[in-house]
């Protein structure tokens, strides 16, 4: 374990913007801590964090000076390699007929510079996903295997936190080309970094650091372990499959309907969520067509509308199919939870639904 | 015949002429689109006036004479495929507010000669009276929309016009919540997507120009509005607005009415 002061993250930011990569970061936007291209260390969030409940969200002014105090806000960085609107490819009329172009010569290099141990985990989900053996996802892998990752362990969880229950941290365990522990003391402030990588230690080299002391590994430690103790959240994952296969008839779900809007928020920021749809789009003439995937959700009545119309019509039928397929039937179709309990849907859902209180509501109600 | 240029024409109900004015708006796409197609009718843009049978007619605005019931009987008969535009045309408009009051005495109040005015009480969508092949919504409808919906009838292709919440395209955008992060009410979670966020990236809430999406729980939606601190007055004006009358705003609103 190395220690690097706080200004050396510049540093490393400059290095990788140097070795080329797009360098992306948290920045405070709109009332919101969100990821977009960082250029130096003052684009960091400093001393700002949030305070989050379920639908409630709103940025507080820290006493430290702190670059990575805050909690997951409303993006992930899912909106980088699962881009919300892609063009796949274009076609051109000719005499013989067709003739299709694909339209992704561009591959961004990027760097994520904060990812927290449960949104390495959603990347971890979404590579089963598009790049499963079965299928591959062109732009997803080819953008995938050149990310150079910067993980910022969590010294603090967020009310709406819980990724103890899903085993997805608050530590970064792997995937990782370099993690951080962000340390600040009365006068001391200070990175404790872990090299995952050769490319992680490669970095390093050129970053003036020091051997991390015992006291500065235990301050880590405590850090860790402070977020570890102060999750928001719990939910209770023993023989989940099992729980919300038998309970497709259960109440709850009618209950849970009269508050869902059906909006697909809780979808769109979930890190997870990998719904979208394709449409193909003509000029006026016909002889230009490009095809475009853009991001769904299975709270949209057209998602999952065939021949005949849509066997999902009803609120509470579309939310049961998003939080069985979450937490139970995800398990069967990849081997993992589509939870990384990040906190996201109970965050942003414009009328508070919280998954982890509707998992307790199903096994509460079994008890009555 | 298969290569004849189809014959377009643009009607107007009761309405402020501001959708086919999107149109004429459309400047880049414009003189691609009068290269496809015949103007035969568009009295806004053009006074060679064609007359009918019309192979697309556009209508705006809203049935609320009797005048307009027999033009758009006529209208109908003399175009194969009719697309409304714009809340007037789908949902019945801003005048609607008028079908909750006695017309009667509007023009009582207004007119100096009531006798010389001929109005229906209610003003209703186009679809209240004749069939429509497809619906655009917006006030007013947004040109990409209108030029996407064009270029579909003209390639014989289903439009690309989603039918969701304008969340989607808040988050597709980047936006952050007005209501999570800001406690603003918006009509974003029941208002069908459509402008492309317009209101929510400039911090405000949606008004729900574009009536409701195709799954709404308005019910849910007033109830948070008034957990914000909106009283039933302020949640029924809400609601009460250009898409006053489309089905489920104007239940909404009734049971926010006293």
């Amino acid at each position: 374990m190395k220690t690097i002061s706080k200004d050396s993250l510049d540093k490393i930011i400059g290095y990788l913007k140097y070795k080329g990569y797009k360098v992306i970061g948290p920045s405070v936007r709109d009332g919101a801590i969100i990821y977009d291209e960082i250029s130096c260390i003052e684009d960091l969030p400093a001393g700002w964090g949030d305070e989050q409940e379920a639908g409630h969200y709103r940025l507080r002014k820290r006493n430290d000076g702190a670059l990575f105090g805050y909690a997951a806000g409303p993006q992930s960085w899912k909106k980088f390699l699962f881009p919300g609107k892609l063009k796949l490819w274009e076609a051109e009329k000719n005499s013989k007929g067709f003739e299709i172009t694909p339209a992704n010569g561009q591959f961004p290099k990027y760097a994520f510079i904060g990812v927290r141990s449960c949104e390495l985990h959603a990347v971890f989900i979404q590579d089963k996903v598009f790049n499963n053996g079965m299928f591959s996802d062109t732009y997803y892998n080819k953008i995938r295997k050149n990310i150079f990752i910067a993980a910022v362990n969590c010294a603090e969880a967020g009310k709406t936190c819980f990724c103890v229950s899903m085993k997805t941290g608050p530590k970064a365990e792997e995937g990782y080309d370099i993690a951080l522990t962000e340390i600040i003391n009365q006068d001391e402030h200070y990175f404790v970094v872990d090299e995952g990588t050769p490319k992680g230690s490669e970095l390093m080299e050129q970053i003036e650091s020091l051997t991390s002391t015992e006291e500065q590994l235990a301050a880590a430690d405590d850090a860790l372990k402070n977020a570890e103790s102060n999750m928001g959240r719990t939910l209770e994952t023993d023989g989940i499959k099992s729980l919300l296969y038998k309970n497709h008839a259960n109440t709850v779900w009618d209950q849970i309907a009269k508050r869902c809007l059906s909006c697909a928020n809780c979808t769109m920021v979930c890190p997870t969520c990998f719904c979208s749809n394709v449409e193909d789009v003509t000029d006026l003439s016909g002889d230009h067509t490009e095809r475009w995937r853009t991001w769904d959700s299975c709270f949209n009545l057209d998602y999952s509308k065939v021949a005949g119309g849509n066997f999902r019509t009803s609120i509470k039928a579309r939310y049961r199919q998003w939080m069985t397929h979450k937490l139970a039937s995800w398990i069967d179709q990849f081997g993992i939870s589509g939870c990384v309990g990040c906190g996201r849907c109970i965050t942003w859902c414009p009328v508070g639904i919280d998954i982890t209180k509707e998992v307790s509501n199903i096994r509460k109600s079994l008890k009555n | 015949m298969a290569n004849k240029k189809p014959k377009f024409a643009v009607f107007k109900m009761s309405s402020c002429d501001g959708c086919q004015l999107s149109l004429l708006d459309a400047e880049d796409e414009l003189l691609e689109l009068l290269g496809g197609i015949e103007l035969a009718y568009f009295p806004e843009a053009s006074s060679r006036m064609l007359k009918g049978p019309y192979d697309i007619g556009l209508v705006e605005g809203s049935i609320t004479t009797p005048r307009n019931v027999e033009e758009i009987r006529q209208i109908r008969k003399e175009c194969k495929i009719l697309i409304t535009i714009g809340a007037c045309a789908t949902a019945g408009g801003i005048q609607a507010l008028r079908n909750w009051k006695d017309v009667k005495e509007f023009t009582k109040i207004v007119y100096a000669s009531p006798e010389y005015i001929s109005t229906l009480n209610r003003s209703l969508p186009v679809s209240s009276y004749v069939h429509v092949d497809f619906e655009l919504r917006g006030c007013p409808i947004n040109k990409y929309q209108l030029i996407e919906v064009l270029k579909a009838f003209l390639n014989h292709r289903k439009p690309n016009i989603a039918t969701r919440s304008v969340c989607v395209d808040c988050k597709l955008k980047g936006n952050v919540c007005v209501m999570v992060a800001r406690s603003t009410p918006c009509l974003g979670p029941v208002t069908q997507g459509g402008c492309n966020a317009l209101c929510p990236s400039y911090d405000r809430g949606c008004f729900g120009c574009y009536g409701p999406m195709d799954s709404t729980n308005t019910s849910s939606l007033a109830a948070e509005f008034r957990e914000m601190g909106e009283t039933n007055y302020e949640i029924m004006n809400v609601f009460r607005s250009y898409n006053a009358y489309a089905e489920p705003f104007r239940k909404e609103s009734e049971a926010n009415e006293k």
